[in-house]
């Protein structure tokens, strides 16, 4: 049995929709941030898996990955700032309550 | 042909993936939720492991598993009471979600069983022994300006972190 691309493929494609799903359906401002870290981490599965399938010879897909990951912090340290100033603004994290840019 | 270990290894990780991540978005406690997604990403980080990207590897249980996570629990504990429950949405809002997620799963499926670009080759096929990649090239790719080599983003990522830095105490500072 050999473990071709569409193995590596599949469960990251579940990542991605469960993502979808949960930022469609959570109403918690964590919550949807935690089901964008699901897709994020889905697409840079998906980087390596092309790289090493596709370009087994070069490491690009890696590189990416890599700043991907750089990337991911810093957008998630900002959100968090902001969800916890939201909270103190308006003293829960659910984005129905949260109806103005600037408070 | 992959060795049996790789491929009971593959099939543990990708069963505990499906059933974490969908566990991520479905858990009632906002901490368990989190947990979930501690799973998910430690199981990638195998995943990367497997596909021969020690380095990677390493960089997502550092970087996501260790300092995303804290800063979640972080804000976690400091805008949720403890315990609290994620508030149920509404039932329509479930259906859409629901019928989204399985449409683009349905299509994303069909559009990766069909693509042309897969051929037949297996993990041990790609992971000869001139395909590693040693900290000697991650060093190299990292600080030249050549082709194939990376220091302006490099740099560019040091300037972000900065700037996030900054923000992050402007934001959230009390004043």
């Amino acid at each position: 049995m050999d473990l071709s691309m569409l193995w590596y493929l599949v469960p990251s494609i579940i990542m991605f929709v469960c993502g979808i799903y949960g930022f469609m359906t959570r109403k918690n401002l964590i919550a949807i941030l935690i089901s964008l870290e699901l897709m994020l981490n889905s697409a840079d599965l998906n980087f390596v898996i092309f790289n090493r399938y596709l370009f087994p010879g070069s490491m690009e897909g890696m590189i990416f990955t890599l700043f991907a990951v750089a990337l991911a912090a810093a957008e998630t340290a900002i959100a968090i700032a902001i969800i916890i100033n939201i909270y103190r603004a308006v003293g829960n994290t659910d984005i129905n309550d949260v109806k103005q840019m600037r408070f | 042909m992959d060795s049996v270990g790789n491929i009971i290894v593959y099939f543990a990780i990708a069963i505990a993936l499906v059933i974490f991540s969908i566990k991520a978005v479905t858990a009632k406690k906002i901490l368990r939720a989190a947990t979930y997604l501690l799973f998910v990403l430690i199981g990638t980080a195998i995943f990367y492991f497997q596909l021969g990207y020690q380095f990677l590897g390493a960089v997502q249980i550092a970087v996501y598993a260790g300092g995303i996570m804290v800063l979640f629990v972080f804000a976690i504990l400091l805008t949720n009471k403890p315990n609290e429950q994620d508030t149920e949405g509404k039932n329509r809002r479930k259906i859409w979600g629901f019928l989204v997620s399985a449409a683009s799963c349905v299509l994303l499926l069909f559009a990766v069983f069909y693509m042309p670009l897969i051929h037949g080759a297996s993990l041990v096929e790609c992971l000869s022994a001139s395909n590693m990649i040693t900290m000697h090239d991650i060093g190299e790719a990292f600080t030249g300006g050549e082709k194939f080599q990376y220091l302006l983003p490099f740099e560019a990522i040091s300037v972000l972190l900065l700037a996030c830095i900054i923000g992050g105490v402007t934001i959230a500072r009390k004043d």
